[in-house]
């Protein structure tokens, strides 16, 4: 039988796996992917309780995040872009020179 | 059915997951997370989900995927791969705290015992209860959430039109 339990154990799952990228990988275009991997993961644990309560209000706030996760992806790549047009690189580690 | 359903989408996700943070080529992470939100999209159709279902394919496999792979092909990085790692204990100490953060989120949720009621309105999860939802109790942060799209949008091309010999937007 399945119940809500499972579905937080996968959310846990892909969340602490986007953790994980974000922290260990040192492409800034993998860190924007493991970033979606963890707002999907919340996503999930909303759908999932919102099929505990029977209301669609989870269904709502799940679809404002992947509105909010399609902004953050453009935002953050057309900065990327620019970024690589300075240094000709993406490793998270060079980009230094924000730094006062 | 539904469980074997169950189990196949979940591996799907997992597995694909896995791969995005640890292939090293660019371009096959970005085709592994179009796995992973597959495989999401059908543990929300699981859930009754299928507005999100279809949203999820629609939005994030045909929108963000698109631009992920256009990025990549514009930087064009695949033969300068990013040097290897010089800080030896940066990704042990993420291994063990992603590591730690699911053993304890596994705990925790291990022994809830809701299993789910039965639905109380058949079209749970269509796009007519969520869009009444949506229209009428969250009017208001629908019009922010396109408020902020605008403001997405100002900012990226005022982010792309960067001159860089005036180094005048």
């Amino acid at each position: 039988m399945i119940g809500i339990s499972h579905f937080l154990l996968i959310s846990a799952c892909l969340f602490g796996l986007g953790i994980i990228g974000v922290i260990c990988r040192r492409n800034a275009l993998v860190v924007f992917m493991s970033i979606e991997l963890m707002l999907n993961a919340a996503n999930l644990t909303l759908v999932g309780f919102s099929r505990v309560y029977g209301h669609a209000d989870g269904h709502v706030l799940a679809f404002f995040v992947i509105a909010l996760a399609a902004v953050e992806v453009a935002v953050g790549l057309s900065i990327l872009l620019t970024v690589a047009g300075h240094t000709d690189d993406i490793d998270t580690q060079k980009m230094r020179f924000l730094k006062g | 059915m539904d469980t074997v359903f169950f189990y196949i989408f979940t591996g799907l996700t997992l597995i694909s997951a896995l791969c995005v943070i640890s292939f090293r080529n660019t371009l096959s992470s970005a085709v592994s997370l179009v796995v992973c939100f597959f495989g999401l999209a059908g543990l929300f159709a699981l859930l009754q989900a299928h507005l999100l279902a279809a949203l999820q394919i629609l939005v994030y496999a045909g929108a963000i995927m698109v631009l992920f792979l256009f990025v990549i092909m514009l930087l064009n990085l695949g033969q300068k791969e990013i040097s290897r790692v010089k800080m030896a204990f940066l990704p042990v100490v993420g291994i063990l705290l992603g590591v730690y953060l699911i053993a304890i989120l596994v705990l925790d949720f291990k022994n809830i015992p809701v299993s789910f009621p039965p639905l109380t309105i058949d079209d749970f999860g269509s796009i007519k209860t969520v869009g009444r939802t949506l229209f009428t109790q969250y009017l208001i942060p629908f019009e922010i959430i396109s408020i902020l799209l605008l403001i997405g949008v100002v900012g990226v091309v005022s982010v792309a039109k960067y001159d860089r010999e005036e180094g005048t937007p």
